[in-house]
């Protein structure tokens, strides 16, 4: 016996290592048919370690404060050394996560990778997606750009719109009348330690939660079913590593391709990763002519926007801009399907899907937009549309003519 | 009772009294960290009123000045732009200004303690945003009607040079008028309205 195996018996002896790497990786046994769709996951995963080292290497230089913060972005951008870079991964890593975790989402609604027994995948999954979103809107504060204050201004406002407790819960998030210095702090408290920690909690939670009922696969069907009489595994599985980790590293590669050329060639993506507006100090008498929200919260800003005030409050948008979020929580109870996948999906499924995702993305165009009544008209009937996807699932799932599933993954 | 027995209902009592009380000082101990995100002492501070030399503003003239860290606006209204005022109470939510969105001493056909000098907060009652002054009557972006005014860039809402709220937009008040008094002809102090020294 070597020293290093000695080594590792030593640690196993008082920490579960080898246990956990095997559990995990080389033990966890996962459907052999995963496709292109199940290196979301994974990349995913990579953004947020992207996202946290970028993050402390800015967070040395950045200066949480309503007087420097601009000015400390400019300094880590022109006279930090490679800080440009940093702060470009963490600025482009951002809206790239969003990308992947929409794609990651999504391959979770085509294959039913929420249904039993993986409603608590998708709940963990879906708190991890709030945080990201808590995440993001308090770190695009932190430039102190003319946006980061007008659009944390209207953000925050959102809040007052709640009965009651509205304006003194606002008054709270803010720690001042107006968004200030002291907003801006706190931002950088939450964006830096508390969001993080949160996440990564998730994360693990995830993850264990997925390792415990095990891996979807594009067919729907659970490959614990068939297993070796001799052995206990699944005949359709196969060990997480080196089978996955080695294809994830394609993944992985292609992913790095698309983020460095964005990087390094286009890293405010033509206004849409970097805003222009944001390039101008934040001017509390002066707000800015066109007030948009980044590009991945468009869809629920467009819906916000659409949404008709009533009695003068703006809560109904409020609500509806709340709702099309949250929905996404109900769906493994929403969704009365045969089957999970896609694949064995009769054509209302298929064309239910197609309109979603038709008016997801119309929904994230017209929120880039500014308002007229046309595009106010055509958000609520895309609005109307992403609704009626999930509250008439029960329905259109249930009467749907599904294919038969076959009893053994395929292809 | 022997020794080795357990008595059941002591062992309840203590959990039962110790998760309480224990609770109690858990919930206690969450109550600074939350009352430490309230405005601070100096923020409540902040809100000192301001006091603004008014004799430099043109006719027609805006001049924008911070008061507890938003924008107020004084306005110097010309002859023409009063008597424009009248002409579309119909097309305001609240031309009166029934809502109390004024002290009581502006409540009235120009929102002002003096006609002329229109004082607000510029900041929109629907989401906080900080409406563009728009005095120039008609022009093409605004429509032929548009009697001067100001105008939201963020969700469109429209005010009229009282700051009053049209009909069909977002915002769903008048803005605010702050409190502020005549120190003299030349100068107001935003923000104090009390009367005497």
């Amino acid at each position: 016996m070597n020293s290093l195996t000695s080594l590792l018996g030593w640690v196993d002896e008082r920490f579960p290592l080898t246990k956990l790497w095997k559990e995990h990786l080389s033990e966890y046994y996962a459907p052999k048919n995963f496709n292109f769709w199940y290196f979301f996951g994974s990349l995913a995963l990579l953004a947020l370690v992207i996202q946290i080292v970028s993050g402390i290497f800015l967070a040395m230089n950045y200066k949480p404060d309503a007087g420097l913060a601009f000015y400390s972005v400019e300094y880590i951008m022109r006279d930090v050394e490679w800080g440009w870079l940093i702060r470009y991964i963490h600025s482009t890593g951002a809206s790239m996560f969003f990308a992947v975790i929409y794609l990651h989402m999504f391959r979770g609604l085509i294959y039913g990778s929420y249904r039993k027994p993986r409603e608590l995948v998708w709940i963990f999954g879906m708190l991890i997606y709030l945080a990201l979103m808590a995440e993001s809107f308090m770190g695009y504060l932190l430039p102190w750009g003319q946006l980061s204050y007008w659009g944390a201004q209207v953000i925050v406002n959102l809040f007052s719109a709640i009965p009651f407790i509205g304006p003194d819960l606002s008054l709270w998030i803010r720690g001042d009348y107006v968004i200030s210095d002291a907003t801006l702090n706190r931002f950088f408290a939450f964006h830096v330690v508390a969001v993080p920690l949160v996440l990564i909690g998730l994360v693990v939670a995830h993850i264990i939660a997925l390792h415990e009922v095990g891996s979807n696969n594009p067919d729907g069907i659970e490959i614990k079913k068939h297993k070796d009489p001799k052995t206990g595994l699944p005949l359709d599985g196969i060990p997480f590593h080196p089978y996955y980790t080695v294809k994830d590293i394609v993944g992985v590669i292609v992913f790095l391709m698309v983020f460095s050329a964005i990087l390094f060639f286009k890293p405010d993506m033509g206004g849409y990763f970097l805003e222009y507006a944001n390039f101008v100090p934040a001017d509390t008498m002066q707000t800015p002519q066109h007030i948009g929200a980044l590009w991945y919260f468009n869809p629920f800003y467009a819906i916000l926007r659409a949404t008709p005030p009533m009695f003068g409050s703006p809560l109904p948008g409020v609500i509806a801009m709340g709702a099309a979020v949250m929905v996404f929580f109900f769906l493994p109870w929403l969704d009365r399907g045969a089957v999970k996948s896609i694949r064995y999906r009769g054509t209302i499924y298929k064309v239910a899907v197609g309109l979603f995702v038709i008016s997801f993305i119309s929904l994230g165009i017209l929120g880039a937009q500014v308002p007229n009544p046309l595009y106010t008209i055509l958000s609520q009937i895309f609005g109307v549309i992403y609704f009626a996807f999930f509250l008439l699932m029960p329905w259109y799932t249930k009467i749907d003519k599904c294919k038969p599933v076959p009893e053994r993954v395929t292809g | 009772m022997s020794q080795n027995e357990v008595d059941r209902s002591k062992r309840r009592f203590l959990i039962a009294a110790t998760t309480a009380v224990g609770g109690v000082a858990a919930v206690a101990t969450v109550i600074p960290f939350v009352a430490s995100m309230l405005p601070s002492q100096r923020a409540k501070a902040g809100g000192a009123p301001v006091e603004v030399d008014i004799s430099k503003i043109e006719p027609g003239m805006i001049l924008n000045v911070e008061w507890r860290g938003k924008p107020v606006w004084i306005v110097n209204r010309t002859k023409d732009m009063l008597d424009l005022l009248s002409k579309h109470d119909d097309r305001l939510v609240d031309p009166k200004s029934e809502v109390m969105q004024q002290p009581e001493y502006a409540k009235n056909a120009t929102r002002s303690i003096k006609p002329e000098f229109l004082v607000a907060v510029g900041v929109c009652t629907h989401l906080g945003c900080s409406p563009t002054f728009r005095k120039e009557v008609g022009p093409a972006d605004l429509g032929a009607d548009w009697p001067g005014g100001f105008f939201c860039p963020c969700h469109g809402s429209k005010f009229d040079l009282a700051a009053r709220v049209f009909q069909g937009v977002p915002a769903p008040t008048n803005l605010v008028i702050p409190p502020h008094k005549y120190l003299s002809d030349s100068r107001i102090l935003i923000g104090d309205d009390s009367k005497g020294a």
